[in-house]
């Protein structure tokens, strides 16, 4: 479509992310949550809603809530209790879901994105639980629907937005902010190819400038954050393209299908649906005292926006740097430590985004599988620093020794491979004489003008010192002689 | 073998030699193939039953029984016991088998027990007169063309006919205590939430008891100090301390009695019932206490209120019901929707789904807030009220029904009037409180009468030992 | 308050019921009725009365984040009206 029709309309969205909680049992019943296990294996009675059973809820479930709620500054709602959401399907064993309607554990809040032209602040309207369904598979060659009840019951969180995001690239950033702080805190994988977290969109478009919102489609179906961009950018095509035709927007659920980048409406004449939700009688309500949530705050980490504005202001690093080192809490915290040992931040930034993450990339490791303490990364930097090792020499030559060693000194290693650059004038000036004297007629065509020819008489200087001469050193020192020449 | 109206009773004979567990469980069994035309029982657990007298013959031998030694119980068909099937007496459960033990059936069973089988009663609870059971009506054995009551109808009539010396039901609006009252034994409902309700088939959560059907108020005392109390499998249950129920029988004090006005004036409440009432109440003053009217506005509240939140609980906590994990399914679904619908209005009754669609009406949108939630407020109402009247008096005092045992089929056509059945039971479960139906003698037909006894929330150590008083005193 | 046959058919179809369409007038007539009953309720003036919602008094009751078998995969399929040695089954379904 013509961009200039595009940019006639606003898209307004607002999206619902469930997040699976990795606790190792389920919200109301102590069956594993553990993903990948045989069909209806991880299963009670209570979680196949047999008659006469009754939920209990998992303390952790709780705690991993009001911690996503702390660190996204929500208001934590200090009495809570669970409602039903009443609707009949096969994945669904108690024909309702147990989930938070009036009394939403964390209300409020926001997610902070950065974009090319700043900092934009996106609303929470909320944060609550609720218990995750069951599976229905649909195969290929099968007359009926198999259904596996292993998932039913897994806790989740569902984070709300308020309609507050303007773009695809937007939405695609606050995911990445949720799934960044999720990780963070520990309290979901984040994962979601495997659907440990599932984001839905609400999507509209409005001529620019208007102030009614147009009516909302819901898109549901997206395993990746890109598909999440990828889906929307179809939405709003879609719905632009409707409205141009003079065609009114149906509200719907749309799924997108990922292999078509297109989205398709789901048949909807039977789901008109009245959920009917009223309190859950067979749960008693939550109180959140001042103490239980100290105590919570107390077990929380770091978060990413704290990281950076830290490592931007206090460390004066660039934005990118800040933005990559917090990428990952482990790096991020790694990177922190590190600077315990150094004050030389830019540096650190740079071991960290290069060496580093380069060997762990390579052996598909995590940091916290790297085998040097920031202790022993700190060393390096100051050989650096001191000039006594090229940056090269020490991440090629040093920084693979000493993880092959499992530790040692930097320095001693260095010395032991004899890697310690020559930067004493002294040693170098009969080396640099020596170079010169071999090629006397390069020396004429040098003094006649061509003096790129430098890097040739600094190659030699260096295979004769076997590359540890200090090449700003030698460098000086070997124009100097060559200048003094007659 | 004689008839035995306690467990006290039963354990002199073992203690004497008289009788074993295994003669007196197959006095038991006798019965009920003699009087199989009661329908009390959907099902008999003949060679189990029979297997665990004589191990329970063994222990008391070896002097290791447990408190309930020699107690032969029947359990009404909405309580959980393991690898036993479980209907509440519906079609939609058909086949199934429970695979867990809820808490009260286990802790009766550690007791040492002797379960002889599941009880018929109205399907998933829900009725007055046991007549809405898939199973057919049970019938009272005073007059075998009158209801037991209901729900809990076959779990009544088996203590009235000497089916089991004692009957776990349920009680969410009356069950226990009108079936009760309507075959002339005891029956009590717990304060709410005083037992686990963990193995008991949901009906309407926020209602639904444990109770229990007996011939003595001791025996309703032990088994209330066995079943409850804490458990991990019922966030609701409360964790007050249990009394020893059984041993704090004995009642010596004078107390303040309240009686309703409407009870003993209104001409709904039959004659002869009123007239018991009266005379009770005069006993009792003559006694020494203090018997006094009380105002209690909202009667005619109760019944409307309870049925919005019964109903709506109901609809929600039925849907589970839908062929997809157990029980029914009806041979005529072919997709998803016909396998909800076609299942469903196959397998459930009449009442069962008059009640699921006003429950669903009840919550639905436009309506919640004119119902649901009304009747939410209606009942703090009705709870404030009768806690102020119990902070007065020491008991309530009322019939339990405002009739004595009506004829199959007298209501049948008309739900209203079966409902009105309960409206003096209801109350308690509105409010919470324990309640519970003392025999009260028989009505010029031989028909049996109830009165029931209400007193203030987890004082059912007063409670049963006012009612061990006013049986003596009857 | 008074209901129609719609009305009806909706609230059949949220609870997954069906009726016959010569029973649906007496359905509604019994329902009508009912509903007149409840709503004697709207003599009283509740508004100032909070809804009573839990009648317990328990508060805080939770259970640790613990792993516990209690059910076979076999018992788990045990009850189920049609089912495979894994599964569940329903009739096939889309979405």
């Amino acid at each position: 479509m013509d961009k200039s029709i595009i940019e006639k309309y606003q898209p307004v969205i607002g999206l619902e992310i469930h997040a699976q909680l990795s606790t190792q049992s389920k919200i109301f019943a102590s069956d594993s949550t553990e993903f990948g296990s045989m069909p209806n294996t991880n299963v009670s009675v209570i979680t196949l809603g047999h008659p006469g059973t009754l939920p209990l809820l998992n303390k952790k479930v709780v705690e991993y809530a009001i911690k996503m709620g702390l660190a996204s500054g929500c208001e934590i709602n200090r009495v809570n209790f669970f409602d039903r959401k009443n609707y009949f399907y096969p994945d669904l064993p108690k024909g309702y879901q147990t989930t938070q309607d009036k009394a939403p554990i964390c209300k409020g809040g926001e997610v902070v994105i950065r974009m090319k032209d700043g900092e934009k602040v996106i609303r929470l309207n909320r944060i609550h639980m609720e218990d995750d369904a069951g599976k229905n598979l649909h195969l290929a060659g099968e007359t009926d629907t198999l259904v596996d009840y292993n998932r039913a019951g897994v806790p989740l969180i569902e984070i709300v937005t308020e309609p507050d995001i303007r773009s695809s690239e937007e939405a695609f950033q606050v995911v990445t902010e949720i799934r960044k702080l999720v990780r963070y805190l520990e309290v979901c994988d984040g994962n979601m190819e495997e659907g440990s977290m599932r984001c839905d969109a609400n999507v509209s478009v409005m001529l620019k400038g208007a102030t009614q919102y147009g009516k909302k489609v819901e898109i549901k179906n997206m395993n990746s954050i890109r598909n999440v961009q990828r889906a929307i950018d179809h939405e709003i095509e879609r719905q632009i393209e409707l409205i141009e035709k003079g065609e009114a927007i149906f509200s719907e659920t749309r799924m997108f299908d990922a292999t078509t980048g297109s989205t398709y409406g789901m048949r909807t004449k039977e789901e008109l649906n009245d959920y009917r939700y009223f309190p859950e009688p067979d749960l008693q309500p939550l109180n959140i005292s001042d103490k239980w949530l100290a105590d919570i705050k107390a077990t929380m980490p770091s978060l990413p926006n704290y990281l950076y504005k830290k490592f931007t202001t206090e460390f004066g690093l660039p934005e990118y740097d800040a933005q990559v080192l917090t990428d990952a809490k482990e790096i991020a915290l790694y990177f922190e430590d590190l600077c315990k040992h150094t004050k030389n931040y830019k540096a650190a930034s740079n071991w960290i985004m290069g060496p580093v993450k380069g060997y762990l990339n390579e052996l598909t490791l995590h940091i916290n599988d790297f085998p040097l303490s920031t202790q022993k990364v700190s060393e390096l930097i100051a050989m650096v620093e001191s000039g006594k090792v090229s940056f090269a020499v020490a991440s090629q030559k040093i920084f693979p020794e000493m993880i092959n060693q499992k530790g040692g000194s930097a320095q001693q290693i260095a010395e032991k491979m004899n890697l310690i650059q020559e930067s004493d004038t002294g040693a170098l000036q009969p080396l640099i004489d020596e170079a010169i004297a071999k090629y006397p007629n390069k020396v004429a065509e040098y003094k006649a003008g061509k003096t790129n020819l430098l890097a040739m008489f600094m190659g030699e200087v260096m295979k004769l010192t076997k590359g540890k001469a200090d090449p700003k050193i030698t460098s000086e020192l070997l124009k100097k002689t060559l200048d003094n020449l007659n | 073998m004689k008839r035995y109206n306690s467990l006290e009773e039963v354990r002199s004979d073992l203690s004497k030699g008289l009788i074993s567990c295994r003669s007196l469980t197959e006095y038991y069994l006798d019965n009920i193939k003699k009087k199989a035309h009661l329908n009390a029982y959907l099902e008999v657990y003949e060679t189990e039953a029979l297997a665990k007298a004589s191990e329970v013959d063994q222990k008391i031998k070896e002097g290791k029984a447990g408190k309930l030694a020699g107690m032969v119980i029947g359990i009404k068909d909405v309580l959980c016991h393991k690898n036993h099937g479980l209907q509440a007496s519906g079609k939609i459960l058909s086949g199934f088998i429970s695979q867990f033990s809820g808490t009260a059936v286990q802790r009766i069973i550690d007791e040492d027990a002797i379960i002889i089988g599941r009880q018929n009663c109205d399907e998933f609870a829900m009725g007055s007169s046991n007549e809405n059971s898939a199973f057919g009506p049970s019938l009272n054995e005073a007059d075998t063309t009158r209801v037991p009551g209901g729900s809990s109808g076959g779990s009544a009539v088996a203590v009235q006919a000497d089916l089991c010396l004692a009957s776990l039901g349920s009680d969410t609006g009356g069950s226990v205590r009108q079936p009760a009252a309507f075959c002339g034994i005891y029956g009590l409902k717990p304060t709410y939430s005083r037992i686990s309700r963990y193995g008991l088939i949901a009906y309407s959560s926020s209602f639904d008891t444990i109770g229990i059907i007996s011939r003595s108020v001791e025996d309703a005392a032990l088994l209330l100090e066995i079943m409850a109390g804490p458990d991990n499998f019922d966030s609701t249950v409360s964790h007050k301390e249990v009394p020893a129920y059984s041993k704090s029988l004995d009642f010596g004090k004078k107390v303040k009695i309240g009686y309703l006005k409407e009870s003993v004036e209104s001409p709904g409440v039959n004659e002869e019932i009123r007239k018991k009432t009266q005379d009770i109440l005069t006993t009792l003053e003559k006694e020494g206490h203090t018997v006094k009217p009380v105002e209690f506005s909202l009667l005619e509240y109760i019944l409307p209120t309870y049925y919005i939140l019964t109903t709506a609980e109901a609809s929600s906590n039925l849907s589970r019901y839908d062929g997809v994990k157990y029980g029914y399914r009806s041979s005529e679904a072919t997709d998803l929707q016909s396998l909800y619908k076609k299942t469903r209005s196959e397998a459930f009754g009449a009442e069962v789904k008059r009640r699921i669609m006003l429950g669903t009406f009840v919550l639905s949108a436009g309506y919640y807030d004119a119902y649901y939630t009304k009747a939410q407020k209606v009942r703090r109402l009705i709870k404030e009220q009768t806690e102020k009247i119990l902070s007065d008096v020491d008991f309530l005092v009322i019939p339990t029904t405002p009739t004595t045992a009506f004829k199959i089929g007298e209501k049948t056509e008309d739900p209203i009037s079966m409902y009105l059945a309960d409206v003096f039971t209801v109350q308690a479960n509105l409010s919470g409180i324990p309640a519970i139906s003392v025999p009260a003698g028989n009505d010029s037909q031989g028909l049996p009468i109830g009165i029931q006894i209400m007193t203030k929330a987890f004082e059912e150590s007063s409670l049963l030992a006012f009612s061990k008083y006013l049986t003596s005193k009857n | 308050m008074h209901i129609d046959k719609e009305t009806i058919r909706k609230i059949a179809h949220l609870g997954r019921l069906e009726f016959e369409e010569k029973n649906e007038e007496h359905i509604l007539k019994d329902f009508n009725k009912i509903l007149d009953w409840m709503d004697k309720l709207n003599e009283l003036d509740t508004s100032n009365v909070a809804p009573l919602i839990h009648m317990s008094s328990e508060v805080n009751v939770l259970r640790e984040d613990e792993v516990k078998v209690t059910l076979k995969h076999e018992e788990a399929l045990y009850n189920a009206p049609k089912k495979d040695s894994d599964y569940f089954r329903v009739p096939k379904f889309l979405g």
